[in-house]
């Protein structure tokens, strides 16, 4: 497909795909190129020396970002997805691995210093836990706050509100409460397969009398 | 200084052991809402534990409930000090997912106005660095730089800083040919007498550089396994931008300069910052000459907004801006992670589809991020004010920091 967008334009991906699940061995699970992104997913216990080995052999010398995604329908319901930069080949690689809220996943804080405070925040929006980093705290949410917001199944107006309480002469946490209901638009086109529950649809799914 | 501490009458021969204290989250050279547990032998800083995210807001999670377009303008109260350089690398995500063509003269538009923003942002960051080592006057006369740039937003716009104007398949509406010979007489005229004279004050200043030369020295390979970017990486003497080496928009058509630094410390960080003004403003020129007349929106119905005059005589224009505005665009299923040189570094966005109309996940990365979790490395063994200079130089939002 002919590139026609404007976006950054780093070095071609051209053989990279290739050259690096050959590097990778083992340690890659699946390689894809889509949208001029690539994306190597590797095996979870595997991400610090495949890491370690993108930096040391292949040039990508700096982790700029790191993120959390979830899919709670899946077994493993979070990717943590680490972005490599290399400088010298100009090159960019997305960097995967899945877990579950039980699976530890193992710090890359060994490799990279700014890893740390990028480990703290997937931890303290999705809970993923990273085994080694030598200080898994939360780090944009309150102290003492209970839950990770980011996950899907985590509200969006949240559980607890803060307001600052005149008797208490303090702030004080209350549960939730809305005077009026969190307004959810569905705007998707009926004609293109979005799931209406419509009044009466029920009697078409029930037992028949 | 000449009391021996045995006779020290507050001491009373105890041995004093370091202290801790809070900077912030309340300090006017905090910058925002940075709260700052220090550790201090007398007034040499031990170690520093930046607590960040008292301006959290859950800006992804917001999105994540939003279509494409209802997203944009969150982007402006990230990093409200640039906000056009916030919303340029998601527009450029939603557009990489998209594949669709800029045309031409928006594509000038943007780089000319993200310019005026990296001028904008400089100003602010130059001159409450300045005031935050102690001098007032710099601060003011940028000021009023920086208030001619909001003005000229606010022309484009309608807003002073919350602009919205990006928009993906090109920016939302075309300037009178008024505001880009004004744009270009301030160029020739008012921004070099400004901003000159105030440099006159500063940088060869003594005060000034005591306060900053040999502050907070980072080698190159620490700048790079820290994760820096923008003036912090190009100040350790490494010349990295984006505009340079990953060129979006029209940046590969402009002729311009990276200055780095030779020594990576705090008074480096801020010449850098006085030099991309000066080339800020060469580029902006550039666009202001080479930028051709034609659409400044992208023709694709199923993206862009068609134009009011055809919604009133044409249906098929009427139902797409229904759609555009009530359902919005779909974007196919793809991940993407753009990331452009906005004025205080690589600010990028990893934006997840899942083929609907709404973003699936989008995960911002915030400059501020890296450098300032490399403040307890950067300030040990530095003297307390000397944090405020650091952090100065870092150039913080917390609007941006905490998302």
């Amino acid at each position: 497909m002919a590139v026609l967008h404007s976006a950054p334009k780093f070095a071609s991906n051209e053989g990279v795909v290739d050259a690096l699940s050959a590097a990778l061995g083992s340690m890659l699970v699946s390689a894809k190129e889509e949208h001029g992104e690539v994306v190597l997913t590797i095996a979870r216990d595997q991400i610090e020396n495949a890491l370690r080995l993108l930096r040391d052999e292949h040039e990508y010398q700096a982790l700029m970002e790191m993120a959390g995604v979830d899919f709670p329908s899946r077994p493993e319901r979070f990717e943590v997805v680490y972005m490599l930069l290399s400088l010298t080949k100009n090159h960019r690689l997305l960097v995967k691995v899945n877990a579950a809220e039980n699976t530890p996943v193992p710090t890359v804080t060994t490799l990279w210093p700014n890893a740390g405070w990028l480990e703290r925040e997937v931890f303290d929006m999705y809970g993923v836990i990273f085994a080694g980093n030598p200080d898994l705290r939360r780090i944009l949410t309150d102290y003492g706050f209970e839950g990770h917001p980011f996950r899907k199944d985590f509200p969006l107006t949240g559980y607890v509100e803060l307001r600052y309480s005149e008797e208490d002469k303090r702030v004080v946490y209350e549960p939730v409460k809305l005077a009026q209901d969190l307004r959810q638009f569905d705007f998707m086109s009926p004609w293109e397969g979005a799931e209406y529950v419509l009044p009466g649809d029920e009697k078409a799914e029930g037992d028949k009398v | 200084m000449s009391m021996q501490l045995e006779e020290s009458p507050t001491t009373e021969g105890e041995v004093v052991s370091n202290y801790t204290i809070n900077f912030g989250p309340q300090h006017p050279a905090a910058h925002g809402v940075l709260r700052m547990v220090m550790e201090l032998d007398g007034e040499v800083i031990e170690r520093i534990d930046p607590h960040v995210g008292l301006l959290h807001r859950g800006t992804e999670k917001l999105i994540e409930h939003k279509t494409y377009l209802q997203a944009l303008p969150y982007f402006d109260r990230l990093d409200y000090c640039s906000p056009l350089g916030m919303e340029h690398s998601y527009v450029l995500a939603v557009e990489k997912l998209l594949n669709v063509e800029v045309p031409l003269r928006a594509q000038y538009l943007r780089v000319l106005f993200a310019e005026l923003t990296r001028i904008c942002n400089h100003m602010l960051n130059m001159g409450s660095h300045v005031m935050d080592v102690g001098a007032m006057t710099p601060n003011l006369w940028l000021f009023e730089i920086r208030e001619d740039c909001l003005n000229f937003f606010e022309r484009a716009s309608g807003a002073r800083m919350h602009s919205a104007w990006f928009r993906p398949g090109g920016v939302h509406q075309d300037v009178p040919l008024k505001l880009l010979t004004d744009i270009a007489d301030w160029l020739d005229t008012r921004l070099p007498e400004l901003f000159e004279d105030a440099m006159s004050l500063v940088v060869d200043n003594r005060i000034f550089k005591q306060r900053n030369v040999d502050i907070a020295l980072v080698s190159k390979e620490d700048a790079v396994a820290w994760g820096f970017s923008g003036p912090m990486i190009r100040a350790a003497g490494i010349p990295w931008d984006i505009r340079k080496s990953q060129p979006y928009d029209v940046y590969d058509r402009m002729d311009f300069e990276i200055p780095v630094g030779t020594n990576s410390d705090c008074y480096d960080r801020f010449m850098v910052r006085v030099e991309e003004v000066r080339q800020s403003a060469r580029i902006m020129k550039q666009c202001l000459a080479e930028m051709p007349e034609g659409p400044i929106c992208s023709d694709d119905r199923k993206v862009s907004p068609p134009k009011r005059g055809e919604m009133k005589s044409s249906m098929e224009s009427l139902i797409h801006h229904f759609k555009l505005y009530t359902e919005g665009f779909h974007v196919p299923a793809g991940e993407v992670y753009v990331a452009t040189e906005s004025p205080k570094g690589e600010f990028g966005v990893y934006l997840v589809s899942d083929g609907s109309n709404k973003p699936y996940r989008c995960k911002i990365r915030p400059t501020a991020f890296s450098h300032l979790q490399a403040m307890d490395f950067m300030c040990k063994g530095h003297m307390l004010p000397d944090a405020t200079a650091i952090l100065g130089a870092i150039d913080v939002v917390f609007g941006e920091c905490d998302r």
